[in-house]
């Protein structure tokens, strides 16, 4: 196996030196093989958005190195590891352009990470590759590709900010909580999106989820931190045996 | 007559710093409060230039040059020194101050009948008012081809992306950071290159000529905005110097009415605040709905 992202004592303290120092993540080893598609629970505070930001590189740790496919990035910005690592956030505002079109901003979308000069962007050269993309997907995308995002649903636009994130395969595809802010359809619809897709295209994928129901039934491995620290890893047929019980245990102080 | 072809003359010369301040205020959605320093600034370098014998065209491509600079150290406060952007500008506009004094010698310099851009041999041929017209309308479709060339480019779409979401263009990749500084300077040269024209025109540059001129340029942009509506982007660029030259018409019909040019600066500022209000207006009242149906 090929192990993609290798985390090596990773530690994150805040307020260093004063009263109000605090350890947000202590010591943090995590190796995810190619195509591990990881569940990461926890409650709020157990540090998994800050575990998610010292990968996408927007927080830098206070200890420890960060390798993605043997390439040390723990140094590199956001900016540089955005040729690596896509990311589908919270809040369906913060992953597109609302004063852009639909296919606007799928064409800054399969430029992620490369350099982009004084070349004309040649929009109408992807037209009928973004149809065929979006037209694979729920809520009709495809009818709106000249439609400013702004004038979108949450859910189109949550849907549009993960295709963005997978139409230029990622080495690793980071989630947050990317369906806490939509309906229950809605959500089931993105969440069954996402699992098809990274299992299709074989991507690795961490995804932050409060529902213990999805953890369990998404992904091939399930990871739960509290305090700032992994208490549980479970990948395969371990995972498979998890119960809400099993998790709910590892969830008290 | 004249009236009126020297006030669409000076639209079409504010024109040029509202495409500027479009770039800013509209697309990266912040405002540039260099601008007030930026405009006096390219009007010193540029007569100081034509008084010490400068070639007209270099002259105001010195002004515009100029602009790029003051955007430069706005930026590089804004992004690298993490000074808030309004004041940053502000750091910038009052530093220049000193500079556009010191480019000068005195508060005040006059071109005493030097060439300019606007009074060449074949010019003087045109009716009084019409080289400055024919030069700057030049000038202004050769800048909003430009611009409109730029937006469509893979760069110019990381400058809007920017502006629109920077979180999500961080997140693509894209260096914010560049882009803020790069659309600080282009902006800042336009609002320079104005200021020099501008120079020309009147015959003189004043340290004191920034002032209200981020008024007179937002007052452009919302005009064209509330006289055009939704637009594509060049278009909007066109309304823009569309917006200046009706701003223009409309603080010459005030005049008419028995206001002194010592009133322009409240006026300026009353015209802006209707303007930027009308929206309002527009959903308490549907006004549109009313000027549609007659």
């Amino acid at each position: 196996m090929n192990t993609i992202l290798d985390l090596q004592n990773i530690s994150t303290t805040v307020n260093a030196g004063t009263n109000e120092e605090k350890k947000i993540l202590k010591n943090i080893n995590l190796k995810l093989e190619d195509g591990d598609f990881v569940t990461l629970l926890g409650t709020n505070g157990a540090g998994k958005s800050t575990l998610l930001n010292i990968i996408n590189g927007s927080l830098f740790p206070t200890t420890g190195k960060i390798f993605l496919k043997k390439r040390n990035l723990t140094n590199d910005s956001e900016v540089k590891r955005a040729k690596y690592i896509a990311q589908v956030f919270q809040d369906p505002k913060m992953g597109t352009a609302p004063r852009m079109t639909v296919a606007e901003n799928l064409l800054l979308a399969t430029k992620r990470g490369h350099h982009r000069g004084l070349h004309l962007r040649g929009l109408d050269k992807h037209l009928d590759d973004f149809k065929k993309e979006t037209s694979q997907l729920p809520n009709g995308l495809n009818e709106r590709l000249n439609t400013f995002v702004g004038n979108l649903s949450g859910g189109q636009r949550q849907t549009l900010s993960f295709l963005m994130a997978t139409i230029k395969r990622p080495d690793l595809l980071l989630l947050d909580e990317h369906t806490a802010a939509l309906d229950p359809n809605t959500s089931r619809e993105l969440l069954e999106l996402t699992d098809k897709v990274v299992r299709e295209e074989h991507l690795t994928c961490i995804m932050i989820t409060h529902q213990l129901k999805d953890a369990i039934k998404y992904g091939n491995r399930t990871i739960i931190l509290n305090s700032g620290e992994i208490v549980l890893d479970v990948k395969g047929k371990d995972k498979k045996k998890l119960t809400e019980e099993d998790i709910l245990q590892y969830f008290a102080d | 007559m004249s009236l009126i072809t020297s006030t669409i003359g000076q639209g079409l010369l504010w024109g040029v710093l509202a495409l500027g301040l479009f770039l800013t205020f509209r697309i990266l959605n912040f405002p540039d409060m260099t601008v007030e320093g930026t405009f006096p600034f390219g009007a010193a370098i540029c007569v100081s230039a034509l008084v010490h014998g400068v070639d007209p065209m270099l002259a105001t491509i010195l002004a515009f040059l100029g602009g790029m600079l003051t955007g430069l150290v706005t930026g590089l406060l804004y992004t690298k020194g993490k000074i808030p952007v309004l004041l940053a500008g502000i750091l910038t506009m009052t530093g220049v101050y000193s500079i556009n004094l010191l480019i000068l010698g005195k508060a005040n310099v006059g071109l005493l009948n030097k060439a300019t851009l606007l009074n060449g041999k074949l010019l003087q041929k045109l009716p009084a008012n019409f080289p400055t017209i024919v030069i700057v309308l030049l000038a202004a479709i050769l800048i909003i081809l430009l611009l409109a060339l730029f937006l469509n480019t893979d760069l110019g779409q990381n400058f809007i992306a920017t502006g629109d979401n920077e979180n999500m263009a961080r997140s693509l990749g894209i260096n914010t950071d560049n882009m803020k500084i790069l659309g600080l300077m282009i902006s800042n040269g336009l609002i320079g290159l104005a200021g020099g024209l501008l120079a020309q025109n009147g015959g003189y540059a004043d340290v004191n000529m920034g002032i209200g001129t981020m008024v007179i340029g937002l007052a452009a942009i919302i005009i064209g905005e509330v006289a055009y509506g939704d637009l594509s982007l060049t278009a909007r660029l066109i309304a823009v110097v569309i917006g200046s030259i009706i701003y223009r018409l409309i603080l010459l019909l005030v005049l008419q009415l028995g206001f002194s040019t010592n009133d322009f600066k409240l006026i300026s500022a009353i015209i802006l605040a209707i303007c930027m209000m009308l929206p309002l207006f527009e959903k308490k009242f549907h006004t549109r709905k009313l000027l549609k149906k007659e």
